[in-house]
């Protein structure tokens, strides 16, 4: 931390000078290391063909430092450091910190293990070939110049370089040459102590990328190392500024306040968009991050897309296939309701009370059939229901929106309180909390039958929810736009203060030709990073989201249940029977929360991938908490319902809230410049324009014109057109299988009740049906007698199938498809007659009309 | 527990194994929860076909039927006496009929002989009510269990008779969808 304040004067000319301090200093080491060669020491750059080996290390290294990452630079340094004085040293810290720590270490270690190896090593070079050798070393020199001097980058740190494409036939030379190196180093005129450290650094690098290229023994661990660190992050931590912590915000960035506003090394952390890099391949496999980066992004919605409507289709089909299911309610419930698998006295009196709450379902649904009320009065408690529940809804809208605006202002002022800091989230939690209650409460008026009752309720609170989520990413859309001005003014400081930094360090020093020592990534200018601030809202409303679940359960079910439980042994009235009860397990509401989680996932792991993880550990946990509270302090819902029968509806929101969650996502990815130096699509026009590039760069070159081809709008929109007539054309062929469908039924129906007719008349109705017959012609022509007679049947028959029912309402519906079941089945009866209509069907209504009440009445 | 081979000769089991939808392997587990039952009763030797039935007391608290509120129909329906005494042949029986892969037909055959509570080969007004009864834990009023057995007859009653043959029974339970899935015992 002291360092910063050098930081801030490097800001200023003075940096200049202590770059410049850095430079001469590290020549002063390289003359005192060597004596003999002090005269070349001077004359840096290209032309140093002559030095020794390890200068030659030196020059390298800026080049590579400008062309990669800043960071190798630091930490060769560091190691050329333990030979080094100490003003060296002190210069060079500011670049090097946190990460170069680690390398300073390992050059310790290796500087130990060095010298039990160099015995052996020193006698050898006792006799004295020195010169030859050292030829062979410039011209050794040459090369690995010529190779843009990976060697040494990989020899100092090679898990943080990051492999470019045709690095592997490089690093073959490169090993070979390091085995050369190694045979030679006894003959080399060097200091025991430079020599010992070369070789352990070319053993290293022998060992390390021998096995990354096949054999040797750290093969196994190479690999892993590649696939973990590599493949998925690139570099790490603290490399290029994307990933570092700015200068001014280091002293804070480790507080607790900090990082739960997922601010501080939080922002900067592989959780977010911003930390990863836009370098176009990474490592030996030529790992695609920004590729894979968009196709993970946008295939997760596809595949979920996918299995969502597929899960659709299969309990479409088994709810298709069943018939219908109003037709056994009481029968199935009574034979099939009870599981036999039951072992557990628990569950069993779990069961016990569902099936006694889905009769009495049933019996209310059969007495709803038969009420008949005040409709006008109804429908006006409806209307005025919904008019409350949309009240409410634009409330709420608008007093997120009102909160978000207000923490656009709060973001720009110090001294924030904890709740100014955290109003939005809270508010949002509160409403979730308050808005169901409400909503359940004004439902009352509407009198709906329970099940219709509970869609409309979840209806409602899905709409609220979405709502809020929507106005909330309306409101960061405006901050994203500011964001993206900002963005521009920004982006020109950033590049000015970059050159002004290599102009005044050539100003500084004119007779260096090299490149100047990399700016420390932390003190780079950065841009706001919409990216990553949208991430940090998503993993914040997530946050509070757990916390408000967590809160909810432990006190309005676990002190609830304390409360009822133990309270009741002194207390007025009975508390578990009567008005706090036990709380009951919600089952749709935490279903609806599930689908509601799920949608803030797809619409934040673009922005913010580490969301997935938090997910997977809220859930995993959010199980196990939720199934203690559910066996310890909730009962059973009192309404029960089947999960089988409203699976398609909460699939159906499950899908909805995908296509809204996709939305904001791919205008993003469609239309929004990416932030231009974080995230691994900065410095592109727009995100998807490293499709294009993998196109352009690995793919042969016919498939790009292919693809050419493809996204040209000439064959996209017939595309879309015949896309459409075929869902057109399925569509009317699903719809006349409905129909087809719906006839057999009607067959099914007809042929059972009249089985069931056929039967009865053998007891007693046997007259009636003969009349019945007997009028049959008659009323195929004659609908107004038809309704008539149906009624007078219906009368007649009911006492004799049933005594003393109170179910008259299926049983019209039943009786009602009786009658005019029957001349439909006759079809081929009743068809017959029909030419000869016109003669009879005039005469026939009055005599239909007066034979037909009195057999029925015999 | 001695040799495992004598409990039955192979021909046995293959005859088991034929008759029901078990496995060697199962047999014998069955073999073993029977003898569990009634280990003084029960011999471990049934190669010479012993006659032996382990009362309806004994069987019905079984864990995997002890908390089934029909439980005491469900052995009476399987024991060839119509007393609920199980030899192991009935016992065998119920567990192959109630095992996940006894077909539908079957399941339903012996779901109608459960529910038969007077055994006259209908499920009339009187049995639906023992049924409702026993899975509500007669928690319903009378009226409501007059109006539910009621409709259940009204529902599935094809011949009009005012009680399900097996004829309606079937019919039925064919087209529930949860009917196979919850006439299922594990053991």
């Amino acid at each position: 931390m002291p360092k910063k304040s050098d930081t801030a004067r490097k800001l200023d000319d003075v940096g200049i000078e202590i770059d410049g301090d850095v430079e001469s200093a590290e020549e002063d080491k390289k003359t005192k290391g060597r004596g003999a060669k002090k005269p070349a020491a001077g004359k840096r750059g290209k032309a140093a063909a002559s030095e020794d080996g390890e200068d030659e290390d030196e020059d390298d290294e800026p080049p590579k430092g400008r062309r990669a990452a800043n960071k190798k630079k630091a930490a060769q340094a560091d190691e050329e450091d333990s030979d080094d004085d100490i003003p060296q040293r002190r210069c060079a810290g500011n670049r090097r910190r946190g990460k170069v720590r680690e390398s300073g270490r390992d050059g310790e270690n290796e500087k130990s293990g060095r010298k039990s190896r160099k015995g052996g090593n020193k006698k050898k070079d006792g006799k004295g070939k020195g010169k030859d050798k050292e030829n062979d070393k410039d011209s050794d020199k040459d090369e690995k110049k010529k190779k843009n001097s990976s060697g040494d980058d990989s020899k100092s740190d090679e898990e943080e370089e990051s492999m470019s494409e045709g690095e592997m036939a490089k690093l073959m030379e490169e090993v070979e040459e390091k085995k050369k190196l190694i045979a030679n180093i006894r003959n080399k005129p060097w200091r025991m102590r430079r020599r010992l450290k070369v070789l352990k650094e070319a053993q290293q690098f022998v060992d390390k990328f021998e096995g990354a290229l096949g054999k040797g023994k750290g093969r196994k661990l190479y690999a892993y190392k590649v696939m973990m660190m590599k493949v998925l992050m690139g570099l790490p931590y603290g490399s290029i500024p994307r990933k570092t912590v700015p200068r001014d915000e280091q002293a804070t960035a480790m507080d607790y306040s900090v990082l739960m506003d997922f601010n501080g090394y939080c922002k900067y952390s592989v959780l977010f968009y911003g930390y990863y890099n836009n370098q176009r391949t990474i490592g030996l496999l030529k790992f695609r991050l920004p590729l894979s980066y968009l196709l993970v992004g946008i295939g997760t919605f596809g595949y979920s897309l996918m299995v969502v409507i597929r899960t659709m289709a299969k309990n479409a089909d088994v709810g298709g296939g069943d018939g219908e299911d109003n037709e056994f309610t009481f029968a199935w419930k009574m034979f099939t309701s009870w599981d036999y698998l039951i072992g557990n006295a628990e569950t069993a009196d779990n069961k016990y009370a569902s099936i006694t709450t889905s009769f009495k379902e049933s019996i209310v649904d059969e007495q709803e059939n038969q009420k008949d009320e005040n409709i006008h009065l109804r429908r006006f408690l409806r209307v005025l229901a919904n008019f409350l529940i949309t009240c409410t809804l634009g409330g709420s809208g608008y007093l997120i929106y009102f909160v978000v605006k207000r923490s656009q202002e709060f973001a720009n002022m110090d001294n924030l309180s904890w709740y100014e800091k955290n109003e939005l989230e809270i508010i949002m939690s509160l409403l979730g909390l308050v808005g169901p209650m409400l909503f359940e409460t004004i439902a009352e008026l509407e009198e709906y039958h329970p099940r219709i009752a509970l869609k409309w309720q979840l209806g409602r609170i899905f709409a609220l929810f979405l709502g809020n989520l929507y106005t909330f990413l309306l409101a960061l859309f405006d901050e994203v736009n500011s964001k993206l001005e900002e963005e521009d003014s920004i982006k020109n400081a950033s590049i000015w203060f970059v050159k002004e930094y290599y102009a005044n360090y050539s100003a500084n020093n004119p007779n260096d030709t090299g490149t100047p020592p990399p700016i420390d990534p932390a003190d780079i200018i950065r841009g706001p990073c919409w990216e990553t601030t949208v991430g940090i809202e998503f993993v914040k409303l997530t946050i509070s989201d757990i916390q408000v679940t967590y809160l909810t359960i432990l006190i309005g079910d676990f002190l609830r249940a304390l409360i009822v439980r133990f309270l009741n042994y002194c207390w007025c009235w009975d508390l578990e029977a009567g008005w706090p009860s036990y709380g009951e397990f919600d089952i749709s509401g935490n279903v609806l929360g599930l689908v509601f989680n799920q949608g803030m996932i797809w619409m934040g792991a673009f922005y913010a991938p580490g969301l997935l993880g938090i997910n997977v550990l809220r859930l995993l946990t959010s199980m196990y908490y939720q199934c203690w509270a559910v066996m310890a302090c909730n009962v059973p819902h009192e309404r029960v319902f089947k999960a089988s029968k409203s699976n398609n509806f909460y699939m159906g929101l499950l899908l909805l809230i995908l296509f809204l969650s996709l939305l904001p996502v791919v205008y993003t990815i469609m239309s929004l410049p990416p932030s231009f130096d974080c995230g691994p699509f900065s410095g592109k026009e727009r995100m998807f324009d490293v499709i294009m590039e993998t196109i352009d760069l690995d793919l042969p070159a016919f498939m790009g014109t292919l693809f050419g081809y493809v996204a040209n709008p000439g064959l996209i929109i017939p595309a879309v057109l015949l896309m459409v007539l075929a869902i057109y054309y399925l569509n009317s062929v699903s719809e006349a299988y409905k129909n087809a469908n719906m006839e057999l039924k009607k067959k099914m129906q007809m042929a059972r009740d009249e089985e069931k007719n056929r039967r009865n008349n053998k007891d007693s109705t046997n007259q009636v049906m003969k009349d019945l017959e007997d009028l049959l012609p008659n009323r195929a022509h004659a609908p107004p007698e038809n309704r008539a007679e149906k009624k007078h049947d219906q009368g007649g028959k009911s006492p004799k199938v049933k005594p003393g029912t109170a179910g008259g309402g299926v049983h019209l519906q039943k009786d009602v498809s009786l009658a005019s079941a029957n001349p439909s089945a006759r079809g081929p009866v009743t068809r017959a007659p029909g030419p000869r209509g016109p003669g009879p069907l005039p005469g026939q209504p009055g005599p239909g009309r007066g034979q037909g009440p009195p057999p029925r009445r015999q | 527990m001695g040799n495992k081979q004598t409990i039955f000769t192979d021909e046995q089991l293959d005859a088991y194994q034929d008759c029901t939808f078990f496995t060697r392997k199962e047999i014998l587990r069955l073999h073993g929860r029977y003898h569990e039952l009634a280990p003084h009763l029960v011999p471990m030797d049934y190669t010479n076909d012993p006659d032996v039935k382990v009362p309806l007391a004994l069987i019905v608290n079984m864990p995997e039927l002890k908390e089934n509120p029909f439980r005491n129909r469900i052995v009476e329906s399987f024991s060839e006496d119509g007393k609920g005494n199980l030899s192991f042949n009935d016992f065998v029986d119920m567990f192959s009929v109630l095992s996940e892969m006894a077909p539908r037909e079957l399941k339903a055959i012996y779901a109608f002989k459960i529910y038969d509570f007077n055994v006259d080969n209908y499920i009339c007004k009187e049995d639906l009510e023992k049924t409702l009864n026993r899975l509500t834990k007669e928690e319903l009023t009378p009226e409501e269990v007059i109006l539910v057995c009621e409709k259940a007859i009204e529902e599935a009653d094809l011949d009009g008779d005012n009680k399900l043959s097996f004829a309606d029974f079937e019919n039925m339970i064919s087209r529930a969808p949860d009917f196979l899935s919850t006439f299922h015992i594990r053991i």
